[in-house]
């Protein structure tokens, strides 16, 4: 077994496409720096990355594979799954070796698992899309606190740039402890030093909100409840639109 | 809380909002895609692409637009509607400025994809769609959302007003209600099949012409440009699901009608004995003529395929697709390695997207059992209309129609321990022949 570590980040695993191939030994297994190394194994190669070897690698896969199966790999990659690193590393490779481009063989199993867990990283996108709620601050910004199943607020701040152009906006993964903020020209990561207000619960204390904030929640809140239709409640079908993981920064699923 | 509030809300506003909720919650439609409206420089929101679901009411619907009433005062009186006339409840109208303020401040929350607009008749349909119409206008020019907006066309409305909306809206939208006019005379004596279709045909028309200008003139503003969609009550009245799904199959033939919208009836005024007394909305019913829609709409499906004179109501107990299946065993097993792509959509069990991923993965080599279930194939049902790389499974051809059904029927407790290659043979007092020559 041959066994290898890299700093885990998509272009290292990249740099690790190209050392394999131009070693012609190709890893069994990836690991993290540091990580402990397995009890059996017949090599470790330690890979550093290299822009330039992650770029050639990079720009081969663009001749091999269209834009949607380029979009496969990062998006895929952004799931955070343990052992993703090395199924997109079959997949590239794969790729590489095939005459002709393989994407669309779903009867291959990497093929298919790729696909898969782009699909729910995809899900899991236009579900943050679809439940960010803002919180309109006394600075007039607009702040939504989440804890997304994958890494995927990068792939959101395309809708979120577009649809509120006009607004200050803060979004902000409370799991992963980072966010973007956007200021009206662009969207900038942003980390904080120190635990950010809201803490835990993703609320801000009330005298920090803007003046009406409280009102349109509330409005918001009475709307939501008017709308059920009592004759046709469906409890079951409602926790499956609206897993019950998002709830806690629900506006509409707050008490009061 | 509420002397802070600003702008055009009052302590009334949170009251009136319920209200005009509750009276506005029975409609069902709530797409807010397929337009193109992008955000300009200086304006608010943009409602290009795909329609979002931003939340889930209670009892599973979706919440995408705001969907309220201007009022719900109401000169009609069609037993099928919670505001007709002669209903005691609480009656409210909003003014145009809370409306413009409660939608954009939701807007700007993510709650919502925009507005769906609605309204009680008041005076009479013209000055109801002028007033309507002066919301999204209202919107759009002065405050230069760009957000969706989805009208209600109000029977009788004229044409000039119906053109008007269809410039500030997305989409519009005309309820036929009732899908037979005898018995829409019955229940909403005030309206007809005419005032119904006049605005939908002045919509169409009014998009069509608009394509043609488009075609001279880049800029033109656009007209409607998700099209317009339609709602039908089932259970009020005493039609079958073959006049249903005619009716939907002659509306889906006119250009830009996009969604016909079922909603089981609700019995809102159970005092009145023109209706029918149910305990409960037909769900289920109203379930499978969505089925049956999709088919129509996504599978290739010809209404009178899915019912037709000896099978006027839809199968409660199957879905259409596998009914239709039943009913015509001749047409399987098909072959996933070969058969075309229309016949993989007639299968049990494979999907739009399924049939995709099978059309697209078998130039790479056949395609077995393990690969099918992999792909997200519901095998449970499918394996009796397939064949693939593997010796064939007992399909609907050695096996028969109705003992398919009875495999597939079973409470899903006991479809587990029993093998469905196991001949399970019937000790009923029933006939066989009654049972088989059906």
């Amino acid at each position: 077994m041959i066994v290898c570590t890299y700093d885990k980040t998509f272009e290292g695993l990249l740099s690790v496409v190209f050392e394999a191939y131009s070693r012609k030994k190709f890893p069994d297994k990836l690991l993290a720096e540091g990580e402990p190394l397995p009890l059996f194994y017949d090599e470790a190669i330690s890979v550093s990355t290299d822009p330039e070897k992650s770029e050639r690698v990079w720009n081969g896969l663009e001749k091999k594979l269209s834009r949607g199966g380029l979009a496969f790999l990062t998006q895929s990659w952004l799931s955070e799954l343990p052992e993703v690193d090395l199924l997109l590393f079959r997949y590239i490779r794969k790729n590489l070796d095939a005459p002709v481009s393989l994407e669309l063989n779903f009867g291959d199993p990497d093929v298919l698992e790729v696909s898969q867990i782009w699909k729910k990283v995809g899900q899991e996108k236009s579900r943050i899309i679809q439940f960010a709620r803002f919180q309109k601050t006394a600075d007039n910004t607009y702040l939504a606190v989440l804890e997304p199943l994958y890494n995927v607020l990068p792939l959101t701040l395309s809708y979120f740039k577009e649809r509120f152009a006009g607004q200050c906006w803060l979004l902000y993964d409370n799991k992963r402890k980072y966010g973007y903020y956007y200021d009206m020209k662009r969207v900038s990561e942003v980390r904080f030093e120190q635990e950010p207000l809201w803490g835990v619960c993703g609320k801000l204390p009330e005298e920090l909100l803007a003046e009406d904030e409280k009102q349109f929640q509330q409005l918001w809140k009475s709307y939501f409840k008017s709308l059920a239709i009592r004759e046709r409640l469906n409890p079951k079908l409602h926790r499956q639109h609206l897993p019950a993981r998002f709830w806690k920064y629900l506006t509409e699923k707050q008490g009061g | 809380m509420w002397e802070r509030i600003s702008g055009a809300m009052n302590e009334n506003t949170l009251e009136k909002l319920k209200i005009l909720a509750e009276s506005a919650k029975y409609d069902v439609s709530c797409a807010s895609g397929g337009t193109t409206r992008r955000n300009r420089p200086g304006g608010i929101g943009s409602a290009a692409g795909w329609g979002i679901c931003h939340s889930f009411t209670e009892d599973g619907r979706c919440v995408s637009l705001l969907k309220i009433m201007l009022t719900n005062h109401c000169i009609y009186d069609c037993a099928y509607c919670i505001n007709r006339k002669s209903n005691d409840l609480p009656r409210a109208t909003f003014s145009v400025s809370e409306l413009v303020e409660l939608t954009i401040e939701f807007y700007r929350r993510n709650y919502i994809e925009g507005l769906f607009l609605s309204s009680g008749i008041v005076r009479n349909p013209d000055y109801t769609m002028e007033r309507l119409v002066g919301v999204a206008k209202e919107l759009r020019q002065r405050h230069r959302y760009n957000g969706y907006i989805h009208l209600k066309g109000i029977p009788g409305a004229s044409r000039e007003l119906i053109c008007e909306a269809g410039l500030y809206a997305d989409r519009l939208s005309v309820n036929v209600e009732i899908p037979n006019e005898q018995s829409l005379q019955l229940l909403a004596p005030d309206k007809d099949f005419a005032s119904v279709f006049a605005p939908m045909r002045h919509i169409k028309q009014g998009i069509l012409e608009n394509l043609e200008d488009r075609k001279k003139f880049r800029s033109a503003p656009r007209f409607a440009p998700a099209g317009q969609s339609t709602q039908m009550i089932i259970g009020a009245s005493p039609e079958r699901d073959k006049d249903i799904l005619s009716l939907s199959a002659n509306l889906y033939k006119r250009p830009t009608l996009k969604r016909v919208y079922y909603s089981g009836f609700v019995p809102v005024n159970a005092y009145d004995n023109r209706l029918p007394a149910l305990k409960q909305p037909p769900l289920v019913r109203e379930n499978r003529l969505y089925q049956a829609d999709w088919l129509m709409r996504f599978y290739q499906f010809t209404a009178n395929e899915i019912a037709d004179d000896a099978y006027p109501d839809l199968d409660l107990e199957v879905d259409p697709k596998l009914a239709w299946a039943l009913r015509h065993p001749e047409k399987f097993p098909v072959d996933i390695n070969k058969a075309e792509y229309e016949m993989l959509l007639r299968v049990p069990g494979i999907g739009v997207k399924s049939a995709q991923l099978i059309v697209a993965s078998r130039r790479y080599g056949k395609l077995g059992e393990s690969q099918l279930r992999k792909m997200g194939i519901v095998m449970k049902k499918a394996v009796y209309f397939i064949t693939c790389r593997e010796l064939p499974f007992q399909t609907v051809q050695e096996l028969h129609p109705e003992q398919v059904r009875r495999i597939l029927t079973r409470p899903s407790g006991s479809r587990k321990q029993e093998d469905p290659r196991q001949l399970k043979l019937s000790f009923e007092e029933e006939p066989h022949d009654r049972l088989y020559l059906r």
